[in-house]
Formats: C-alpha cells, structure tokens, sequence
C-alpha cells in the first residue's frame, strides 16, 4: 500500500500537504542540507519491531551517522539508556512544538535554532496534531517524519508503505549518510 | 469597577425576571446598583452573611480579562490546528493556513480559540441546563424553601464556587434559580462571541473560553448541591458506601435496567417505584456513566457497570433488558443497538428524544403493552416518575422471554468471520488507538483469539472499525466475544461519590498544603477516551496515593480507577481511605461533583487563610494558583464538557494534565521555563519583584504516555509559596520519578531551587553541582501574588 493519504482516514488536513519521500535519497539531502536537525523519538520507536531490532535502534543509528541530536519524548529516553546512548534531550513533544515555532530558540543544545525537525515514533494522531501547529506557526523550520505512515502536515514524509519497504528505506538513508 | 453591570445588560436584565428585583435604571449608577443587589439577594441570606462584597459578584464575560491575561500571558496558547480550514459560513470553506485569513479576517490561531470557546460554551450549557433540570424537579418536589445541605454539620461553606463568583450565599434551592439565570446569561452572551464576525482576538477568546468554564465549574457546584440535598446522597461522607462495580456482578437470573447518562431523576423513580413495590430485592439497576455513580449515591443497592466506553459491550452482551437513557455522553445508536438484542428502549429527555414518539400524556399500561408486545422499539417519555413504573414493569416482563441474548460470538463464529477478512487495513486505520485488528483477524482464522482478548483492554468501544470494514464483520463484538472471560471477571468495588470536603478537613490539610509539606492534590477526572486503556488511570492514582498526595476523583477516571485490583485483590478504593487528607482517594462523585474539587481549594483560600471569598474572584484564584498545589488529570478528557471543566480549573490557577488525545482540543497552554522574566511575582509585604521560577510550568499539558504525565504531575503540583522543607518533599517526588520513568535525574531541578533549604537530602550532590553549572544564587522566598493591587492591600 503505498497511498498518499493520511494513515488515519479521518484525519484529513487541508490544501498543504506533505511532498512524498519517494526515495530514501530525498530524505538524506533534507538532512545533509540542514545545519542544525534535531530527531524527535517518541515512545512507540521503541515497541516497533523493525526485523530483529526495533525502530529506535535504527533511529539511534541514524543520529548517529548523521550527527543529529536527539530529544526523547515521552519515556522514550529509559530507552536510548538502556542502549547506552547518554546525550538525549528530554522534553514532552508538545514543549518541543512550542519551542520549535520561536525562532529565536536556540534548542535544546543552546546551540544555533534547529532548521530540520525529523519526527519519528509519536502516537500517529499527536505526532500529526503537533506537525500542523508547525506547519502553520513554525514557517522557519522545516519537518520530516521517517514514520511509515503518511503524514499529511509534515514538509516530507513517507506515504503509507509496507514494513518491509520501511526497513529498505530507512537502511538505506543511513547507509547514504555514512558515505 | 462594578459598572461592568452595565455591560452585562442582557444578563442583568434576565437576572431581575425571578423576584431578584434589580431594575434596570439602577445598573446605570454602581452605588446605586450594588446596594440593591445586595438588598435584593438579602433576601436569601444577607443577614447572616457578614463577609464585605468583594470587587465581582456575577461578573460579566470581561469583568476577569485582566486576571485571564496575567495568565495568558505566562501560559500563551500552542495552537494544534485540527483542521486547516472553516466552515462556519457560507463565506467558506475559507483555506487559513499559516497567515491567510479568512473571508471574514480570522486567523488560524483566532479560529483554533474560536473552536475552543465553541466546544467550552457547549459543555458549560449541558452542565447549566443539567443543573436547572435538577434545581427544577428538586423543587417541584420539596418546594423552593428546602434548604441546601450539601455537608451536614461538616459543611458551613455550602456553595464556595457560587459563593466565590456570585458572591451569594444559597441557602434554599430557590436560590439557586437566580445563580442558574446569571449562568444562562453568560452562556449566551459567551456563545454570540462566536458569530463570524463578532469576536476575533484570540486572547479574548481565550479569555472568554476561561469565563465559559468558570460558569460551568458554578453550574456543576448547583447541580451538586441541589442533587445532594434533594435527593440525601452522602454528605461530605469520607466513608461514603463502596459499591460494586461491573458486569460480572449483575445476578443475571434477575430482569436487569441499564440506564445510560447523566441525569439522575428518571433512575431515581426506577429505584423508588422498586422500593415501593417490594421489588428491591427482585430487579437489578445497573449504570453506565455518570448517572450510574449518582444512582449508587442515592442507593448502595445499584450497579456501576463502567465508564462510557462500556456502552457497546455491556449492550451487546445482551444483559441489559430494558435501556433507559438520560442525557449527554450516551451513543447515539444506543437505540439501534438495543434492537439488536431487544431490549426496549426509554427516552427520557428532551435534549435527547432520539426520534421517539413522545408517549408523556399515555397511560402506563399502554406504553407497557407495545414495548412489551415490540410494537415499538422505544418511547420517549418525560415525565420521571412515569419512567420508573414503565421500565420496571417491561423488565419484569420482557427478562423471561428475551433470556440475556446479546450478539457474542462462540469462538467457532468468531472463526468463521475473521476468515473474511481481506487484510485492507480500513480498520485499523479507523481506529483511534491503532489497534493491530487485522493482525488480529489473521490468528483468529488459525484459531488463536488470544490478540482479539488482548485489545479488549485498550478498545475505547467506539466502533469506528466495524464502520470501516468493508466485510462488514462485526469487529468490536469479536474483540468482547474474545474476551467473555474477562468480562465474566469485572467483579470490583468502587466507593461512591461523596460529595463536598468537610471544612473540619480543608482546616487539618490546609497548612500542611500551602506549606507544600502534602505535596499536592492530584484529581483524576473525565472521559475514558484513554490512550491504553484505564489501567493507566488507576495505576496514577495509586503512584499518588502512595506517595502520600491527597488523590480526587470523578465521573469515568473514577469508575476505571476501581476496574483494578492489587495483588490482595483490593481495588484502590478498599485499599485506600476516603478522607481528604494524605494517602486518601477520593471520590467526590460524578462529573458535576468536580465543582468540589475546585471547592475544596478555594475553602483552602478561606478557611484556613481566612481571605474573603465573597465575589472575590481574582484574589482567591491568585491564592490558588501561587499556593495550593493541585492538578486535574483528565488522562481520556473526550467531551466539551471536559474542556469546560479544564477551563474552569485554568481560571482558579490550578493546571490540567492530558492524555495524547487531549492535543485534539486544538491548543495547549505551555509556559517557557526556559524564559527567567516570565516567573516573577510580587512580593505582597515587601512589594518587590522576586523570580519565582516556572511553578507551575503548564496550565494546559498533553502527555504522551503514563510516565511522562507522572513526571509532569508531580513537577506542576510545586507553587511559589512552598515552603523550603515543602519543596524538598515535592523535589524528592519529581526527582524520584524522573529517574524511575525517564531514566535520569531531571536536568532542571536548578530552576525551582530558591535557597539550599529547597535541596532534597538524597541528591544533595548531584543538585550541587547542577546548581554551580548554572551559577545559581540564592534567592528569596516571597509571600507571591501576581496582583499589584495586593501589595497594597497589604501596605493599608
Ligand atoms: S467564519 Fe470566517 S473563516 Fe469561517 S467560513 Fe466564515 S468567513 Fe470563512
Ligand atoms: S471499537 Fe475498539 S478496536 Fe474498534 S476502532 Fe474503536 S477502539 Fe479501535
Ligand atoms: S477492515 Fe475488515 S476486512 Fe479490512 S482488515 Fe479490517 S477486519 Fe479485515
């Protein structure tokens, strides 16, 4: 099922909609053109089952590789400590929207204002409430989610694809990462 | 000051239709204006009300904008648009995104509010006109000068929400007609607010959404106080009955009712025509929802079968032999399911005919005979008292023919079904919770239903799959047919609504409380729309009661909250005292009994700190909010009434926590805490400005799971007034969870460190060391108010 429509039939959002990853190589260049990414995990990376690992071990590879830093939502950080990752951000994903629509905020790291928000993990109906109050109050910013469902109020995101497709998918944005 | 009188023209005007005897000319003049007020409502208890009128009694839709900007500006809405566009002219659709506007020249954020004020107006008109029905039949039956006892000896502030906004003391239910037509007033004004056109700040609608549930949360206080009274439910009762709860302690031998809904007189003359036949003992009354808590207040003997989301599977499991329904939360096919395992159905409300014909004027035995006979499915019949003869009488005599058939499935069928499942999916993407059905369906075809039972747990009963399937297979009643055994097992006890907090009570926690040495109130209220089921409410209230907060609760969190056992098999309300102190859980009641909540912390303001609550409302809740470390928790808030209730608790300063559906209310009230010029407050002896820190962080907070609403919980229950033992013991608490939920020690703890005093022992170190990594100082520990006029006050 590859269809551009939201995951949750109901959940139908207006005119501006999300353009289709339609190859992994669309999503790298979103990351390697950004200067400061953020990834956003919510608690159900940790309870997918993604082959023999689950997403969140993906999604910490990919950090990884690509040098995003990354805020927890949820319980998600227990999580990335059990798997020894000690640098995540804390922060409850509607603080994290909040936050995202100042553009003065230098992110969780003080750093510069993040440029690239990936979403990756939420409840699908939270990820795409907090994506639309992006959308309409964070114009400086831009979001990705790397969920396999399609979200509507995201700048990019994968239409509905089949778990496999996933896994080829997201392996294949890291793999373009490392090199 | 009192000139917002004279804006208030249709209010006020209405307000002197009902022996109030305000005229209209004297609202030109304020001196003029408030003597009269007073002379006129004298009638009802001045005399032995001493307190001084404070500064807004009935106050207007704008009379607290200030009050309500103070805290709009802390806490700014984080706006989740849940739809792009607007339909509510025929200017529309208009397209709103980003910085269009539309037609009319709202903007996205404006129209989100707009929504909000919408939804909050809803709710707070269902609790208003709730409560005149109630104020209505009461008196109707004991006569205006009945007096109100909402607490015996325990209570001498009856009324502290009426007493607070009004600035009325109630004695008798008459009085309270003219509180319900100030509450009207507003309704409507607040409603032509929304008119394209009309206002289209989205601060004052904020405002506005505010002043909506302030009146809903005086709706909720009349509708309980009047209930009380009238009907002798317990007052203020820490040992209020415990009741069973579920369905598997119905004796299904017996003609079983089911009533559905919120209004309790039409179960009350089921219980009564009972009880006067000598039928007690041979008919069971069982509810759902809220009505089905007060029913339980009016007698031990009915049945709480569980909360909204109950409706289809008690239905359908074919139990229930005759379906009462009164108003609000009740399905709307409620009728077109009780065909299906025929029941007859009873309509009792106008607000919810339900397309019945109206069977008032017949006489009894005729409306028997044709539900009875099935020559009707159902009947609407207003009048209360004819309700409990006609259902009684068909329950006895349908319950032997219809024998509990309900629509489950044997596990061969549920086979049979799920073999024509296509795998499309539509299902689980109608699903609200996301539910793994077709996966589900795949094993149920291997015979393996176990995934099937398992969802039963986390199934929010909506149905919205079985619409979805384009199989038709009926997907719901394959999840309870799955899980008959643990239906079969919902056998628990559930403490009934008690009602108000004694005074004896607010006077034994009050210090402890504004101290901080309680750590807090926690009220776990509202709906059952739960991301994972209600054991995550009942696992949330004994983590407080635990800890030794003073734990509240109503309505559906209520009734989920006893659907769980500990390893004794004691729910959490046998486990657990009622009283309203540390370690207790307490259930005030249904959803109307919230107002006790809010009344608890504002007899808190008066009794132990003695302020005057008189139509006082900005200085109580400016007490409330920089002292009392409450927060509601309305972990599957659904309906506008909740967002009512949440608004009502926003404005007395006291924050809400909700599940992850709760970001659907389309906006969130989140304070920086990272912004240090948003957290000072005025010092009331010295005057000065002294930085507070983010306490409470939030007013309006969606959480995304279980843990992190813990962790919030116990973090928003601090206030600037803690003392510097009371925020080591709330520290202890917020430090503790963090590092048990989310793994670590919270990296923020720097912020709410006013002097080394506020250090918990056990993490002396580590706190040190974030406090000299921040180039922390000392600070001081003021007496707070958010209001200049209240330094003042204490300079005079
Ligand atoms: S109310 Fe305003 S935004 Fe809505 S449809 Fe009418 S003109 Fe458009
Ligand atoms: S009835 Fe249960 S399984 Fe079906 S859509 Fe609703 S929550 Fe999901
Ligand atoms: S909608 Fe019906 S046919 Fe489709 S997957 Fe679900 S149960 Fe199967």
């Amino acid at each position: 099922m590859t269809a551009i429509e939201p995951w949750q039939t109901a959940e139908i959002a207006g005119p501006k909609r999300a353009s289709v990853i339609i190859k992994p190589e669309v999503a790298d260049a979103m990351i390697q053109r950004a200067k400061h990414p953020v990834l956003i995990i919510g608690h159900l990376a940790a309870a997918i089952d993604l082959d023999d690992h689950k997403m969140i071990d993906y999604l910490l590879l990919l950090a990884q590789k690509g040098h995003i830093p990354i805020i927890g939502t949820g319980n998600t950080n227990r999580e990335l400590q059990k798997r020894g990752y000690r640098e995540g951000g804390i922060m409850p994903a509607v603080d994290i929207g909040q936050r995202l629509c100042d553009p003065t905020w230098k992110g969780l790291d003080g750093k510069e204002p993040y440029d690239l928000a990936i979403f990756a993990g939420l409840p699908y109906y939270m990820e795409w409430t907090i994506l639309s109050g992006l959308k309409h109050f964070a114009p400086h910013i831009k979001t990705m989610t790397l969920d396999n469902t399609y979200q509507p109020h995201a700048h990019w995101s994968f239409a509905n694809i089949s778990v496999k497709d996933w896994l080829e998918n997201l392996k294949a944005i890291i793999e373009n990462l490392e090199g | 000051m009192l000139s917002i009188y004279t804006t208030l023209n249709p209010g006020v005007e209405r307000l002197t239709g009902k022996g109030i005897n305000i005229r209209f000319k004297e609202l030109q003049s304020d001196i003029g204006f408030i003597k009269d007020l007073e002379l006129s409502i004298g009638k009802l208890s001045e005399e032995r009300w001493s307190e001084p009128q404070g500064p807004t009694p009935f106050p207007s839709i704008i009379a607290l904008r200030n009050w309500d900007r103070q805290l709009l500006k802390r806490y700014p809405p984080f706006y989740l648009p849940f739809c792009d566009l607007c339909c509510l002219c025929t200017y529309g659709k208009c397209d709103l995104t980003g910085t269009k506007r539309g037609a009319c020249g709202i903007t996205i954020g404006a129209q989100q509010s707009r929504m909000v004020l919408l939804a909050t107006c809803i709710g707070a008109a269902t609790h208003v006109s709730h409560a005149h029905e109630l104020v209505e039949c009461a008196i109707r039956k004991y006569g205006a000068g009945f007096p109100l006892d909402p607490g015996g000896l325990a209570v001498e502030v009856e009324a502290p929400v009426i007493r607070l906004v009004c600035g009325i003391k109630p004695e008798k239910l008459g009085d309270l007609e003219g509180v319900l037509e100030y509450l009207e007033s507003q309704v409507t004004c607040l409603l032509s607010s929304v008119h394209t056109g009309q206002e289209g700040d989205n601060l004052d609608l904020e405002s506005k959404v505010l002043h909506a549930g302030m009146i809903d949360q005086v709706g909720m206080e009349v509708a309980d106080i009047a209930q009380i009274s009238a009907f002798g439910y317990p007052k203020a009762d820490p040992d209020a009955p415990l009741v069973d709860l579920g369905m598997a302690t119905v004796d299904t031998t017996k003609p079983v009712i089911l009533i559905i809904g919120h209004n309790v007189p039409p179960a009350i003359s089921i219980v009564d025509y009972l009880a006067a036949h000598r039928l007690t003992d041979e008919v069971t009354v069982t509810g759902i929802c809220c009505t089905a808590i007060d029913v339980t207040r009016y007698t031990a003997n009915a049945k709480i079968i569980g909360p909204i989301s109950w409706q289809l599977r008690y239905i359908r499991s074919g139990i229930p032999d005759v379906i009462v329904v009164d108003e609000q939360c009740i399905r709307t096919d409620a009728l077109y399911e009780a065909e299906k395992i025929h029941a007859p159905f009873i309509a009792t409300s106008e607000k919810n005919c339900m397309g019945l014909p109206n069977r008032t004027q017949d006489p009894a035995d005729a409306i028997v005979r044709d539900l009875v006979s099935g020559k009707m499915p159902g009947v609407l019949i207003l009048d209360p008292a004819k309700v409990g003869e006609v259902t009684v009488r068909v329950a006895r005599e349908v319950a032997p023919e219809r024998r509990k058939v309900g629509s489950l499935l044997s596990t061969k069928e549920i086979i049979e079904l799920a073999r024509n499942c296509t795998q499309c999916k539509q299902c689980r993407r109608a699903c609200p919770n996301d539910l793994h059905i077709p996966e589900s369906m795949k094993a149920a075809t291997k015979g393996n239903t176990t995934m099937a039972s398992d969802m039963y747990e986390v199934c929010v009963g909506c149905g919205r799959c079985e619409q979805a399937c384009p199989q038709n297979i009926p997907i719901h009643t394959i999840i309870i047919s799955a899980a008959s055994r643990t239906m079969g097992e919902e056998k628990f006890r559930c403490r009934t609504g008690r009602g108000a907090i004694q005074d004896v009570e607010i006077r034994k926690v009050g210090g402890p409380l504004v101290l901080g040495e309680i750590p807090g109130v926690v009220a776990f209220v509202g709906c059952a729309n739960y991301p994972k089921g209600g054991k995550e409410v009942a696992e949330m209230c004994v983590e407080f009661a635990k800890r030794r907060y003073i734990v509240c609760t109503s309505g559906c969190s209520a009734i989920s909250i006893g659907m769980y056992r500990d390893e004794e098999g004691k729910t959490p309300y046998e486990q657990y005292p009622g009283s309203f102190d540390a370690g207790g859980i307490v259930n005030v009641g249904s959803c109307v009994a919230n107002a006790h909540i809010a009344g608890a912390a504002i007899k808190i303001a008066s009794i132990f700190a003695r302020r005057n609550l008189r139509g006082n409302y900005e200085e109580i809740a400016d007490y409330v909010y920089n002292r009392v470390g409450a927060v509601g928790v309305a972990w599957g808030a659904m309906s506008q009434k909740a967002a009512a209730i949440a608004s009502g608790f926003w404005r007395l300063g006291i924050p809400v926590v909700v599940g992850p559906h709760g970001t659907k209310y389309r906006r969130m009230l989140l304070g920086r805490a990272d912004r240090d010029e948003d957290w000072y407050v005025h010092d009331r002896r010295t005057g000065n400005e002294v930085y507070v820190g983010p306490v409470p962080e939030h007013l309006f907070f969606s959480a995304e799971t279980k843990e992190e609403a813990m962790v919030m919980i116990a973090k928003l229950c601090m206030r600037p007034n803690d003392t510097g033992k009371g925020r080591a013991i709330k520290l202890t608490h917020y430090i503790d969870l963090h590092k048990r939920l989310l793994g670590t020690i919270p990296d923020d703890i720097y912020r709410y460190v006013r002097t080394m005093t506020d250090v918990p022992i056990t993490e002396k170190e580590e706190i040190t060391r974030q406090l000299h990594a921040h180039d922390w100082v000392e600070n001081t520990i003021p007496d707070p108010t958010l209001l200049l006029w209240q330094i003042k006050k204490q300079e005079q």
